[in-house]
């Protein structure tokens, strides 16, 4: 049913905490069945240069949680809006049609994060 | 090293088995109702095999039918009983937390137009005596309540139920039938259908070491059963169709073995599940036990997590070679948990955080140890994942 990509992040997720000053927090539930992803991104020089996630919830859910850190570390910022569903679910192979929320739970949560680091940008910088 | 812990899935063929059944492949492939004496050695191996069966369940061989296994036990059973009873009564009692075999079977007679009543168990997955006392009336032409739930390993008090059963047909309901599906328990505990005061009841070869495809139903001398398939006069009329000599022939001898072995079995069997959820709960915190912990088959443990998806678990635990099962499933975003587990009234989470371990007549200690410190390991690994709040949901009162 999950491919080997998925069984591996559920045996060992990887990035699991919780940065310290983040530049950047995402933090979204699915409100269907409570699968809950939070995820904390440092940039520098506008590059991700650091991200840290926790997750609770179904398999495919923990391995996008898991996954998605290693798909956005070291990229620049720009590049991540670009970032679709398709890319979390190559990065694990695939996931059954029924499971993949779960990677747009994940892409959720970059997008809330990438929107928190411009706001938090834009709030430094009263222009 | 690859360690199988779903013996309730189903077992491995126990090599006895096997060498006996192999000359039913080539030299001895007759058919056992053909008049030669190729057919008349298989019939001597299905007569044989029978009384092995019935040696195991204290049934006499006449009352032994075969058949193709658990699942069409429970459909013969039930809709046997619904159809050559039907004008005499139209309303059934099962349980909430029988396997789909028997459940489905009622929900199809329910929209066929037959009355059921689905009783409800207890924290610990126990039907109540006196509701399916207060259940029965005028049109009830059959009770079928489980021996031992196939998710909890919980045992049912099926011996008070046929109590029951025989005083209310001792007051005048004489068509009223009592069925129980023991595929769970056969070979684990003591199955005697005189003891229990069954009339009918399923048994499947691959749950006790057997092959798959073979199963037999006890019918009780002089019941009246209405068929599944219409064809020869097999199996004394109740069950048309070429017998399936090699299998019969597997679960006679695994029927056998484990009359032979039951006790010992069952004792180490017992042993090993204790000691599992000793070490289980002992080392890892928020751990609780699902179902009846007393009442119930020596080799399943139903253990929750907290905190923890039992999905997760499982998919963790298989890659390094370990199979359990889980009755949690989460499908389309919305959670599609057990029937069992949720009659039970657990909390979402609690069904969520299941997972079932089912040992076998070939689980070793070794195994055991290995299983537990992998899952010591997953779980602490998975906790740490959990969104912060979720330390707090290691607390087993809170669950």
């Amino acid at each position: 049913m999950y491919s080997k990509q998925v069984a591996e992040h559920i045996a060992n997720p990887r990035n699991v905490g919780e940065l310290e000053s983040p530049s950047g927090v995402g933090d979204v539930i699915n409100e269907v069945c409570m699968d809950r992803i939070r995820l904390t991104v440092r940039v520098d020089g506008g590059r991700l240069s650091e991200a840290k996630v926790r997750a609770q919830g179904c398999p495919p859910t923990i391995a996008a949680a898991s996954v998605l850190t290693e798909l956005i570390t070291g990229r620049p910022v720009s590049e991540l809006q670009t970032l679709g569903r398709a890319d979390i679910t190559d990065a694990l192979g695939h996931l059954p049609p029924a499971k993949k929320h779960c990677a747009a739970l994940a892409l959720e949560a970059l997008r809330e994060a990438l929107d928190d680091i411009a706001r938090r940008a834009s709030q430094d910088d009263p222009a | 090293m690859p360690i199988y812990l779903d013996n309730s899935a189903t077992t491995a063929t126990a090599p006895e088995v096997i060498d006996a059944m192999l000359p039913y492949f080539s030299e001895e492939s007759g058919n056992a109702q053909s008049v030669h004496s190729f057919g008349q050695r298989a019939k001597a191996a299905v007569e044989y095999a029978r009384r092995q069966v019935a040696s195991l369940i204290n049934a006499a061989p006449g009352e032994v039918v075969f058949v193709s296994g658990g699942t069409e036990a429970d459909n013969l059973a039930i809709r046997g009983i619904a159809e050559a009873h039907r004008e005499h009564g139209r309303h059934i009692i099962t349980s909430k937390i029988e396997h789909p075999a028997v459940l489905a079977t009622c929900e199809a007679l329910e929209a066929m137009g037959y009355r059921l009543t689905y009783l409800p168990v207890s924290g610990s997955g126990l039907v109540a005596v006196e509701d399916v006392a207060s259940a029965i009336s005028d049109d009830t032409i059959l009770v079928t309540i489980m021996h031992a739930n196939n998710e909890t390993g919980s045992v049912q008090p099926v011996e008070e139920v046929a109590e029951l059963v025989a005083r209310a047909r001792a007051s005048g309901m004489d068509h009223l039938h009592f069925h129980t599906d023991a595929v769970q328990s056969v070979g684990k505990i003591t199955v005697d259908v005189k003891r229990m005061g069954v009339d009918l009841l399923s048994l499947s070869g691959h749950k006790f070491h057997g092959p798959k495809g073979i199963g037999a139903l006890y019918v009780r001398k002089g019941t009246r059963l209405g068929k599944l398939f219409y064809g020869g006069h097999h199996e004394r009329d109740r069950r048309p169709g070429t017998e399936n000599v090699p299998g019969i022939v597997g679960l006679g001898r695994a029927s056998e073995l484990a009359r032979e072995q039951f006790g010992e079995r069952s004792a180490r069997l017992r042993e090993l599940r204790d000691y599992f959820e000793r070490e289980a709960i002992g080392r890892i915190p928020g751990v609780l036990i699902n179902g009846d912990a007393g009442r119930r088959v020596p080799n399943v443990s139903n253990l929750s997590f907290h905190g923890v998806d039992g999905e997760s678990l499982l998919i963790a635990l298989d890659l390094k070679g370990i199979a359990v099962s889980t009755g949690s499933a989460c499908a389309s975003g919305s959670l599609e948990p057990s029937h069992v587990l949720t009659a039970l009234g657990l909390t979402r989470e609690r069904v969520r955080g299941s997972l079932r371990l089912s040992l076998g007549a070939y689980t070793t200690r070794e195994e055991i140890d290995y299983a537990l410190g992998v899952l010591e390991e997953t779980v602490a690994k998975l906790r740490e994942m959990l969104p912060a709040g979720g330390a707090e949901l290691m607390d087993p009162t809170a669950f």
